[in-house]
């Protein structure tokens, strides 16, 4: 099946650094992908990349994006403008700030029906509504005149759903949507972009560092790790078996309900070293923290490969299934 | 074994707590009443009304306005009330207030109604006051809002224009500039409009600088809007509490500008004004000082009027300040 936004090679530049390296991935329709990875392992810069968003500095250095045939790098400014909001559209991370504080919800949702569906001003107020009652907001009529600031977290992160949702979009760049929100929120708001993605049949490019969530909304996982993919697998077999070292101790450092590990009762395991460590490596950018490195861990960088059941892996590692098995078994037991 | 990170949903080892998450086989999450939805009933009233109240509410807004609309009534009864031109003789010279009934107020040197004079004067100050605030408030917005969006060389260039006008005393450029073009009631509006826009613009400039960065500016670009479009709808109403109160002051330093102008004789000479008459006053002081106090007591009474409404805006307007 040919992926409904298939992104090539892409490279992000900023003068003196390169926080994304050679990334490519596709998104199947309607398809729920996450991309997971800590801090500064460039997963928002890479969907701003693909909005063309990117903060002043940043620059796309290589790479194609492709939507429905169309190179999205390649099309004018003015075109991709168009397609912002009409083909792909993105939720971002603070509910609090992301809608204008001085218009009203009615307006800030009309405002997009407008411009790109050509509605009138009653129309476009009809079907504001209507989006409303979409994402399950109570007595949609009436939100419609309030101002941002007379809802909660949740409500607002609804209406920016609910805006980004205006125009059926294809794809839906969701850029940690809950990290600012409490735990119930969390799991709502989730629940209604699943739904969302069912009933609007768009595809979910879910943007997150919460391996949670990962497990029970995502249909495949991209895990980053300093700008590049270092593992894609579906969460299921992810969360199984792990092969990539950082992914193995990415879950071993997680506190996970049903091992009875808690932090009172046992140490939890981290990772050594930071990810400034992969500023300066030639080779595998993970090398300086791998507990299983090569020495040409160190000078050459892994390439993608396939591995067994569907799932790509980088690393120079032997990662046949049975030896990572009792690595992480044994990791886990300290 | 790590079937996934925090599972719930695995009966065999759900503790007693996890009972109470939800279901995820049930997604409507019946057992969780979102808070926000008794906050929103409970919160009724519509944004703009409640402005309007709480302005009507604001001691110093409602006393500059009503002083505001009592000048304001006086330049629009003035030809009604005295018909004819204010700068012609009418009377014997220097009637004291109260001398003479028709001419309550008293007549100056030259026998000219002090009354006509302050409500035709009245006329004049707001004409300017206004029409030079437009003017200065439409080139500095504009100017303003280039240079804080654009940034880069063009913020640079007219950040220098900018400083250049500032660096300049504003009333001696002001003087130089009615001196240069012939002075009528046109030219001074233009120069006074010419002289204040830096202050609006230094203002906008720094607020779009801190507004273009907003998550909500961000959000907007994802949706496709463009520049002019985000600039317009979108960050300026945002910076427009600080524009409406800065204007308010501004009217009233247009007027003081005025009245300065006239006073050194760089007025429009066919029309009377309140600096003019208190500059024709000015020799006279000792033996008739009603003819300077009474329209100074008129420009103090309109600028404190402007004030009042500055005040009065900022509190309603200003987030930081306001209580909510």
């Amino acid at each position: 099946m040919t992926p409904l936004l298939d992104v090539r090679d892409l490279t992000i530049c900023f003068p003196n650094a390169t926080p994304v390296r050679n990334l490519s991935f596709g998104l199947a329709p309607a398809e729920a992908l996450a991309i997971v990875g800590e801090s500064g392992s460039g997963k928002s810069l890479t969907a701003l990349a693909l909005m063309r968003l990117l903060p002043g500095a940043a620059r796309i250095a290589s790479g194609r994006v492709r939507l429905d045939n169309d190179d999205l790098l390649a099309l004018p400014e003015v075109e991709m403008r168009s397609r912002r909001g009409r083909d792909i559209a993105m939720i971002f991370q603070e509910p609090m700030t992301s809608l204008n504080p001085v218009l009203t919800i009615g307006r800030q949702i009309a405002e997009v029906l407008q411009l790109h569906r050509g509605l009138t001003k009653a129309q476009a107020r009809r079907e504001a509504a209507e989006l409303l009652d979409l994402v399950r907001i109570p007595n949609p009529e009436r939100c419609l005149d309030d101002h941002p600031h007379r809802l909660s977290g949740g409500m607002r992160q609804r209406v920016m759903i609910a805006i980004a949702a205006a125009c059926r979009p294809k794809i839906l760049i969701a850029d940690e949507p809950t990290t600012a929100l409490d735990v119930t929120i969390q799991a709502q708001v989730l629940e209604l972009l699943d739904r969302l993605r069912r009933e609007l049949s768009l595809s979910l490019l879910l943007i997150t560092h919460d391996l949670g969530l990962v497990g029970q909304w995502a249909d495949r996982v991209i895990v980053m790790y300093a700008g590049r993919k270092v593992e894609e697998a579906s969460p299921g077999i992810l969360f199984e078996r792990p092969l990539h070292p950082y992914t193995r101790g990415l879950l071993a450092a997680s506190p996970r309900l049903h091992d009875r590990l808690h932090y009172r009762s046992a140490r939890l395991a981290e990772i050594p070293g930071n990810i400034a460590s992969a500023a300066t490596q030639a080779g595998c950018p993970f090398a300086p923290r791998c507990p299983d490195r090569l020495a040409r861990c160190r000078t050459n960088v892994p390439d993608e490969r396939d591995a067994a059941s569907g799932r790509r892996v980088a690393c120079h590692v032997d990662l046949t299934e049975s030896s990572r098995g009792l690595h992480h078994d044994a990791a886990l037991s300290y | 074994m790590t079937d996934a990170i925090l599972d719930s949903t695995r009966p065999a080892e759900r503790s007693p707590d996890d009972r109470l998450r939800t279901d995820p086989e049930r997604p409507e999450w019946p057992n969780i009443h979102a808070p926000d939805t008794h906050l929103i009933a409970a919160d009724a009233g519509h944004s703009r009304s409640q402005l309007l109240r709480r302005l009507g509410r604001n001691p110093s807004f409602v006393a500059g306005a009503g002083l505001l609309l009592v000048i304001f009534a006086a330049a629009v009864s003035a030809p009604v009330l005295f018909p004819g031109d204010p700068l012609s003789m009418v009377a014997r010279p220097l009637l004291w207030p109260g001398q003479d009934l028709a001419y309550a107020l008293g007549t100056d040197s030259l026998g000219r109604d002090v009354a006509a004079g302050l409500m035709h004067g009245a006329r004049v100050s707001l004409l300017i006051g206004l029409v030079a605030t437009t003017i200065g408030v439409a080139v500095g917005t504009a100017v303003g809002a280039v240079a804080g969006c654009r940034g880069g060389r063009i913020d640079d260039i007219l950040v220098r224009i900018i400083e250049l006008f500032q660096t300049v005393p504003s009333f001696i450029l002001l003087v130089v500039l009615v001196a240069i073009a012939q002075p009528s009631i046109t030219t001074v509006t233009w120069a006074i409009g010419l002289v204040t826009w830096p202050t609006i613009a230094r203002l906008v400039r720094a607020e779009f600088r801190v507004l273009r960065e907003k998550e909500f500016v961000m959000a907007a670009r994802s949706l496709g809007f463009s520049d002019s479009r985000i600039v317009i709808r979108e960050i300026l109403p945002n910076a427009l509490p600080a524009i409406i109160v800065t204007t308010s002051v501004m009217v009233a330093t247009a007027i003081l500008m005025e009245a300065a102008l006239s006073f050194l004789g760089l007025g429009d000479p066919n029309v009377v004004s309140w600096g003019s008459m208190i500059g024709s006053g000015r020799e006279l002081i000792r033996t008739a000082w009603y003819l300077t106090a009474l329209p100074g007591v008129v420009i103090v009474l309109t600028v404190l009027s402007l004030n009042l409404i500055g005040d009065g805006l900022t509190d309603v307007l200003n987030p930081r300040l306001s209580k909510e």
